[in-house]
């Protein structure tokens, strides 16, 4: 097992750098100067106050010594807590904004995930062994895999919002309130919640039912399932056994599909307006705030990384042969 | 100790995890899978496959429904009255019988737009698929074949690919980018879903490698090259077949985001443009529901045809999954 | 007697119909015997050992009655046979590698099993668990162990020590020594007389393709081909003097020890077995018999010619009378 921690350390902390790397590089290796595109808000500029403005905001940005030298300097702002200043909100640092933007996006992502994860799994374990269940579980399973975030991001609001008026469909909150932690914020916080919410559960919820559907049927006939039967357990305890071996490639996958759920939240977010951090790619891209973006990212790195790290834990409190293991990597 | 989803190629198998909104691996590698054909029992003969593949109602409905879906994608844009851009002085009809899906608020013909969305859907999936497939098979079968520390750097490298958040990082690139075209988007995809198919392939082959007909190909002295192309790889054709059905499926999907996002190809009209405008101009408070079911709808019709024949394909090839 | 087995056949479903892989066998087993049930793969003698215990859903039984100590073994029910699991007829599976599931101990495994048999004196048996792993040579914290982290040969035995912990009457031992090498065969073949001598099992079905093993274990051995037995004699008959042409052939392909190679070539059997989706009318044998003659064209009775000896074959009757 120390082998197996090692090499994931190893990984997340590759992982880590190449996310900062690319990070710092893309802007330094695409086309154009991102001080001359802020320049470009400027209206009115001569030659001279263009020429020193620029001089001023190289120096601000760190952009007037060589490559290395900017390259090692971001590493020192990001371990100093200095991810720069955001360019739209005018000075305001790109880490108040994550952090002021991050508690909408957890409550709605860790919910989301993890309610669809549970549910996904009881409704998948559950229909290997229905037939009836599995002829209703599965198509509709197919189907929300199907779905592309952004259609159910608009489908559902439009039923439950503009044609039901049951929730609001846009913002986090109620547009008049001020935020205090009394109970009209809160439910106004709960009720713009509660469509971003649903949507990203429920694109999720088809996909972890399936998985284990399959799973379930493949470790009920495998050797140790009729061994168990030709000894004359009863189904119950087989199904118990299938259960538990199958759950082990669906944590897996969860750490796999973080990526992806990811993505899907940003899209919500974009869709509802919600003020999470997706919204806040969303407003540094349509204004152009490169250093926003570049913040966001290695914050939404780190953040898939941690929870990585959290379900290789819980991994390897489940699976005996992680956690016994002596070995490296078995062939 | 190796990943656990590599040595399950899971759809039953397995297991394998596929991106897009597709959030589990069926498979698969699976895992792994969905499943995604377990090990043994592998289709041998044209007749057994025929036979099933024929009987298999969820591979005859998902390829007869993508089948049909394709057509809409090629003759659509022929049959359409008006280009897909054009303003035809109509704004916000509902659907009838002159605009089949009505129109924009613009004016332009949502029947038009939709049907070339397909094609561009079509486009990206494919790009996107067959970059995934060509880089995930070549690393996958390197690593699976040499072993080492050769596959040691290929499963960092696939564990840290795997982690980046794609979404973000294409906004990112793409926002520098003056001008990204769906080539782009295409490769761009590959580029961040070909670990699937690499953790697959290199399960594959550690299975295969140590098998008996593999040592026989060694010991009459054939080269590695050779081995892998004429004795592995057509045993490992069937579960490759399907990862990739699946990539295909998650590429058209993760495109739609990308393009509802505004990062993607801006020179035609793609499903998930057309969503992106609806959302724009107001579309869900002005109910004009026209606008934006029809292109989501059919996406959704794409990919769920591919999940489904995908399906019925894995109970073709792998007869413990087939219920009888 | 122990088992008696008459007239069973067992078919299961292809999408080129029905296929019958046990076709009208009859034998008894009488209490201690070990019999060694052996043929070529596609034989059939697997899924006539399996179907003794557990019928796959595939397969159905379509005509025959097995009796087990007096009383009807109704294997065509799964339901009614599941007490039976274990308690009286057990099994030794042949993909007994991968038996033991991999993320349980050993010990709560045996805890489980029992519990679905309604078994509350847990303790005990597990201590007499205990008992026989060390009979064995084995080390008894075994049990809180995983089965990956067994040896293949520990896994074969941990795994018919739980086959037999609750005395079954008949075990069925389907190819415990094919993926063991030589010695650990001895030791699990050893293991099997053991048991039997003690009581932990009253008698034993050891299905194998390896005549020499059942040489050392078994007190009779079936020849079994294409569905169906071809001779059923005990072991030294057999070896020594065999009847049946398939047996001969059997045994003269067997290499002989000290035999070098300049002094004999290893002869096999030409041919191969016949399908047995369409099965050829007659012995089926036929084909590949040196000795066929035109009553071949009949199916040859599986009877006693001499006591304790069966055998199919007209070229054997017409000469016994």
């Amino acid at each position: 097992m120390r082998r197996y921690l090692t090499r994931k350390i190893i990984t997340y902390v590759l992982a880590f750098f190449v996310g900062v790397t690319i990070d710092w590089g893309i802007p330094h290796l695409m086309p154009g100067d991102p001080i001359q595109n802020l320049l470009g808000r400027f209206a009115g500029l001569n030659s001279a106050s263009y020429a020193a403005l620029y001089h001023q905001f190289a120096q601000a940005f760190g952009l007037n010594v060589p490559l290395w030298e900017q390259y090692l300097n971001y590493w020192k702002g990001i371990f100093t807590g200095n991810w720069g200043i955001s360019i739209w909100a005018t000075g305001a640092k790109v880490t108040t904004l994550v952090f002021q933007a991050m508690p909408y996006t957890l409550a709605l992502l860790v919910p989301a995930v993890v309610l669809s994860y549970v549910l996904g799994n009881r409704l998948g374990a559950a229909a290997a062994r229905r037939k009836w269940l599995d002829n209703t579980v599965l198509p509709a399973g197919y189907v929300f895999q199907a779905i592309p975030y952004p259609w159910l991001a608009l489908v559902v609001p439009y039923l439950l919002g503009d044609v039901w008026h049951v929730f609001p469909t846009a913002y986090g909150y109620g547009q008049g309130l001020i935020p205090t932690w009394d109970w009209t914020f809160i439910s106004s916080l709960l009720d713009h919640w509660f469509l971003p919410f649903l949507t990203v559960f429920l694109v999720s919820l088809g996909g972890w039912s399936i998985g284990m559907r399959n799973l379930v049927i493949y470790e009920l006939e495998n050797d140790s399932s009729r061994y168990m039967r030709a000894l004359g357990a009863n189904e119950r305890v087989v199904r118990r056994y299938a259960y538990r071996n199958a759950s082990l490639p669906q944590l897996s996958g969860l750490a796999l599909a973080l990526g992806v759920i990811i993505g899907g939240n940003i899209v919500t977010e974009v869709a509802f307006a919600y003020p999470g951090l997706g919204h806040l790619i969303f407003e540094a891209i349509t204004n152009e705030d490169y250093f926003l973006l570049q913040g966001i990212f290695i914050f939404i790195v780190v953040g898939v990384l941690i929870a990585n790290f959290v379900i290789d834990l819980v991994y390897i409190s489940v699976d005996p042969r992680t956690r016994l293991s002596m070995q490296g990597s078995t062939t | 100790m190796s990943e656990s989803v590599s040595e399950v190629p899971k759809a039953p198998d397995t297991p394998g995890a596929v991106p897009g909104a597709v959030a589990t691996p069926v498979a698969p590698v699976a895992g792994a899978p969905v499943g995604l054909g377990a090990g043994g029992g592998r289709v041998r003969r044209q007749s057994d496959f025929l036979y099933y593949g024929l009987r298999n109602k969820k591979l005859v409905f998902g390829l007869t429904l993508e089948l049909l879906l394709l057509l809409l994608a090629i003759i659509g844009p022929i049959i359409a009255k008006y280009p897909d851009q054009a303003y035809t002085g109509f704004p916000t009809q509902h659907p009838g019988s002159k605009f089949w899906f009505g129109t924009t608020d613009a004016g332009q013909d949502v029947f038009a737009q939709v049907v070339n969305g397909l094609r561009d859907s079509y486009l990206v999936g494919l790009i996107g698929a067959m970059s995934a497939a060509i880089i995930g098979m070549a690393l996958g079968f390197i690593a699976g074949w040499r072993g080492g520390i050769l596959d040691e750097v290929l499963q960092m490298l696939t564990n840290i690919i795997v982690m980046m958040p794609a979404l973000v990082l294409i906004i990112v690139i793409g926002s520098y980018l003056s001008h990204p075209n769906l080539l782009f988007e295409g490769v761009f995809i590959g580029l961040t879903t070909w670990p699937w198919v690499a953790r697959a392939v290199r399960a594959q082959t550690f299975t295969l490698r140590s098998r008996e007909f593999v040592d026989l190909a060694k010991l009459s002295g054939k080269r590695p090259v050779s081995i892998i192309v004429k004795e592995i790889a057509p045993n490992m054709a069937s579960y490759l077949f399907l990862v990739v059905v699946l990539l295909f499926g998650s590429s058209m999907l993760l495109a739609a985001s990308y393009d509802f996002l505004g990062v993607g190809p801006t020179n035609s009209v793609s499903l998930g443009w057309i969503m992106q405008q609806a959302s724009n101009e107001a579309a869900l408070q002005l109910h004009y529901w026209w606008w934006f079911i029809p292109p989501g709808a059919l996406l959704t019709a794409m990919v769920a045809a591919l999940l489904v024949a995908n399906v019925g394909l894995d109970e073709v090839f792998n007869p413990k999954l087939r219920e009888q | 007697m122990s088992i008696s087995v008459e007239n069973l056949s067992v078919a299961y479903r292809s999408h080129r119909g029905d296929v019958t892989a046990v076709d009208n066998v009859s034998f008894t087993l009488a209490d201690g015997e070990i019999m060694g049930l052996a043929g070529e793969s596609g034989s059939g003698k697997s899924t006539l050992g399996n179907a003794l215990i557990y019928l796959d859903p595939r397969m159905k039984q379509i005509g025959g009655k097995v009796m087990l100590d007096g009383k009807d073994l109704p294997i065509a029910d799964s339901r009614a046979m599941r007490s039976l699991r274990m308690t009286e007829v057990s099994l030794v599976p042949q993909y007994a590698m991968s038996a033991l599931p991999p993320t349980r101990k050993l010990s709560k495994l045996i805890s489980d099993l029992l519990k679905s048999h309604g078994i509350h004196n847990r303790d005990e048996v597990l201590a007499e668990m205990k008992r026989r792993i060390a009979l064995i040579g084995l080390k008894d914290d075994v049990l809180s162990k995983y089965s990956f982290e067994l040896s293949g040969g520990m896994r074969q035995r941990v795994t018919i020590i739980m086959s037999t912990l609750l005395n079954p009457s008949l075990l069925i031992a389907d190819e415990v020594t094919s993926a063991l090498d030589v010695s650990t065969q001895r030791a699990v073949g050893e293991m099997l007389l053991e048991f039997r001598d003690r009581g932990f099992i009253k008698s034993a079905i050891a299905i194998t393709h390896d005549l020499a093993i059942l040489a050392q274990i078994a007190d009779t051995i079936t020849i079994m081909y294409a569905g169906r037995l071809a001779e059923k004699a005990s072991t030294d008959t057999i070896v020594n003097e065999p009847l049946h042409p398939y047996t001969q052939a059997l045994i003269a392909s067997l290499p002989e020890v000290g035999v070098r190679y300049d002094q004999g070539t290893l002869t096999g059997i030409p041919g191969r077995p016949p399908s047995l989706v369409n099965p050829p009318t007659g012995c089926r044998f036929r084909d590949r018999c040196p000795f066929a003659f035109a009553k071949c064209a009949e199916t040859p009775p599986f009877e006693e010619i001499k006591p304790g000896h069966q055998v199919a074959c007209w070229k054997v009757t017409e000469e016994v009378k």
